[in-house]
């Protein structure tokens, strides 16, 4: 059987820099329009340093019902191609063959007007992401069970609070029915139950035979939900396969950058961190933490020691590892770099991306150098193996180890 | 499926929502021939109208949302839509019909300006609405796709309830004055339909152009406050000099407003001039279309 979506060499290129496309006025399409034969004549064609190429010769195959998870850092061009492919924008290069209807599932909740009421902004949304009024005439009453919302019905959407504008809108999304479905990041909204739902929700869709693009950071969806997966890395396809291969080929080299942490310039404290590295060992729940960080000398200090903070993705702190200060880390003439080595027993955290700060002082209220969110780490697995429901961090980020006894 | 042994968590979920091979949607049946295709397109692309048709339903709901939304939380509502041309037509009366002597065709003044100020009113409200209607709407062509002409479409069409309330006051005013209404009153649906086509094409370009150079929302006022005085509305076009009065024509409204007069006062229709007007507003339409069409590929880049 032939594939659903045929992707040949697509490209994207956007200008950037100095001459942005965006506002423009007339006047200055004018003055370029006037300046135009004088740069020619000078010849200092700097126009190809201003291009940006958000995706180079990107070429895939994507067979019916196959659910593919496209992974990368931010920036890397994912939203960029499912732009492309839902014909929002159109490529530079290439060219995209859809043997199937395509409906795209970019923001929760495209078209919601605030003035319009819940019924009016069922069918506004709907017919947006491309329903008939026929087809959101039968699915109305599903719809309106699956949000829940079916008592403000006929209130204003500016009444409705943010969590029920958000059910009501992925209630409508998962009443679309094309065979193509390309969806961003939207599960990264709503509480834990919600979530649950939807995700649920993209598993029968998954199981129904459509093919479904899903970008997302959640690795744990993507290990739940996708059977194949495309790794993008600044704007080229380096991997595609299975999801599981595509993941450790991300997880394993695209995060490693941001495990390396290298300071630029020279510090200014007497005693700096020149560089910082992070490296996760063993496995679940025993996960250990190695900090390796450098320090530089600049002048004498007082007796120090060390600490690592550890945040979640968004910078909220979780906890505070402060080796046992003993030895401190003392001046010595002629010594003016050293190396510390930092292990931390990790409780069981969910899976996650998580951040690093690394603070160097002679006292608890006297810090010599502190860097904030250096390094990340990521956590593919979770702690308890028998689990198959997703973690959520508005459950905590630790599970800790227990046992039940029934007496 | 390969579950490597460090990820079972998810393995139960995995294995039963996962096709096991990829035989179990060989009922899926593709057609041969791709539905859409994706690439760069020339200097030029086609109308596409199917496209248009094909989405009426969005069309439909976009309207709709357009008028549900204009007199949400205002006091006097629908009102709106006869206040702002009576409110001129008195204004006008007073200083153009009384004080300046303006003529007016031997009908009253006030109602010889209401006639030409209801067309009037839809069009200049339909172009500025259209546009400013594509920026208005950038979160939707960021995040979804449908043919962007329904966009200012749609705002042009929504007037038209606005020209309908608008028109029962007219009704009221020819009753008042003891002008009957006359058989040339048939002409209506096709005036409305030229002066909507043209204001199609003028707010479609516009709105296009307004993506891009954001100029046209300061100009636009501008210029419907000069289309003012170079329509017929405060004079009768017999006004200029026969000499001059092709450059009148120019202006495609221009005979569509006479048009409207002669449509309500029962006066013989000016067919040359309508001719006219209707091949200018089709060349514009035209034009209007497909740089609209050739602008499109960009707005969600530009926008």
């Amino acid at each position: 059987m032939g594939p659903i979506i045929r992707a040949q060499g697509v490209g994207k290129k956007f200008r950037i820099g100095a001459a942005p496309e965006g506002y423009s006025t007339i006047r200055e399409s004018l003055i370029k329009a006037a300046r135009k034969p004088f740069e020619r004549v000078k010849g200092n064609a700097t126009d190809a340093n201003l291009d940006f190429w958000a995706l180079r010769d990107i070429s895939f195959d994507i067979f019916p019902g196959d659910v593919v998870g496209i992974v990368g850092r931010n920036g890397a061009g994912k939203s960029t191609l499912l732009k492309v492919l839902s014909r929002i924008t159109e490529p530079t290069t290439g060219r995209v063959e859809l043997y199937g209807r395509i409906g795209s599932l970019l923001e929760v909740g495209t078209g919601f007007h605030p003035e319009l009421t819940g019924r009016e902004n069922i069918y506004m949304n709907g017919s947006i992401l491309g329903m008939r009024r026929s087809q959101i005439d039968t699915h109305f009453d599903e719809i309106v069970d699956f949000s829940g919302v079916e008592r403000f019905l006929d209130t204003p959407l500016k009444r409705f609070s943010s969590g029920m504008q958000l059910r009501l809108a992925f209630a409508v999304a998962a009443h679309l029915d094309p065979e193509i479905l390309v969806i961003d990041e939207v599960l990264a909204v709503g509480d834990a139950e919600f979530q649950k739902k939807c995700l649920n929700k993209m598993n029968d869709v998954s199981r129904s035979g459509r093919t479904v693009l899903f970008v997302s950071h959640n690795t744990q969806a993507l290990i739940a939900l996708c059977s194949k997966g495309i790794l993008l890395r600044d704007g080229l396809s380096v991997c595609e396969g299975d999801i599981q291969t595509v993941l450790a080929e991300y997880l394993g080299n695209d995060k490693n950058a941001e495990t390396v942490w290298e300071r630029g310039n020279a510090g200014e404290a007497d005693i700096y961190f020149e560089s910082v590295s992070v490296e996760l060992r063993g496995e679940q729940p025993k996960l250990e933490l190695v900090v390796e960080s450098s320090l530089r000398v600049n002048r004498k200090f007082n007796d120090a020691f060390i600490a690592v903070d550890i945040l979640d993705s968004g910078g909220s702190y979780l906890m505070q590892a402060v080796p046992r200060a003993l030895p401190f880390i003392s001046y010595s003439a002629g010594r003016p770099t050293l190396t510390t080595i930092t292990k931390i027993e990790l409780p069981p955290l969910i899976p996650g991306r998580y951040q690093i700060s690394c603070w160097i002082g002679s006292h608890f209220t006297e810090t010599i150098d502190w860097v904030r969110e250096v390094a990340a780490f990521e956590i593919a697995t979770s702690p308890s193996p028998e689990r198959t429901f997703q973690h959520s961090p508005d459950r905590g980020f630790c599970v800790p180890v227990s046992t039940v006894e029934i007496k | 499926m390969n579950v490597p042994a460090d990820s079972n968590l998810e393995s139960t979920m995995t294995n039963e929502n996962q096709p096991a091979d990829t035989g179990a949607h060989s009922s899926v049946v593709l057609p041969s021939k791709p539905l859409v295709i994706i690439e760069p397109s020339g200097k030029w692309s086609a109308l596409k109208l199917s496209d248009i048709w094909h989405y009426r339903d969005l069309l439909y709901i976009l309207t709709m949302r357009d008028i549900r939304v204009r007199y949400k939380q205002t006091v006097l509502g629908a009102a709106w839509a006869v206040i702002q041309p009576l409110f001129t037509m008195l204004i006008f009366s007073l200083f153009f019909g009384r004080l300046a002597g303006v003529p007016s065709d031997g009908v009253p003044y006030p109602l010889f300006a209401y006639a030409g100020l209801l067309p009037w009113t839809f069009f200049s409200n339909a172009i500025s609405n259209s546009g400013n209607s594509l920026v208005g709407n950038s979160n939707l062509i960021t995040k979804v796709y449908f043919p962007r002409l329904i966009i200012p479409i749609a705002s042009v069409a929504s007037g038209l309830l606005d020209f309908a309330i608008a028109f029962v006051l007219l009704v009221i005013l020819m009753f008042y004055y003891g002008v009957g209404l006359s058989i040339n009153l048939l002409m209506l649906p096709v005036l409305i339909g030229m002066t909507a086509l043209f204001a199609t094409g003028v707010g479609a370009l516009l709105s296009a152009l307004n993506v891009k150079y954001r100029d046209i929302r300061y100009a636009l006022p501008f210029f419907v406050q000069l289309g003012l005085f170079v329509t017929p509305i405060i004079y009768p076009s017999s006004l200029v000099p026969e000499k001059w009065r092709w450059l009148l024509m120019i202006n495609p409204l221009a005979a569509q407003i006479e048009g409207y007069r002669s449509a309500f006062f029962g006066r013989p229709f000016d067919w040359p001039a309508l001719a006219i007007s209707l091949v200018l507003t089709i060349v514009i339409v035209v034009y209007a279309g497909y740089s609209f069409r050739r602008m499109e590929r960009s707005f969600a880049d530009l926008i």
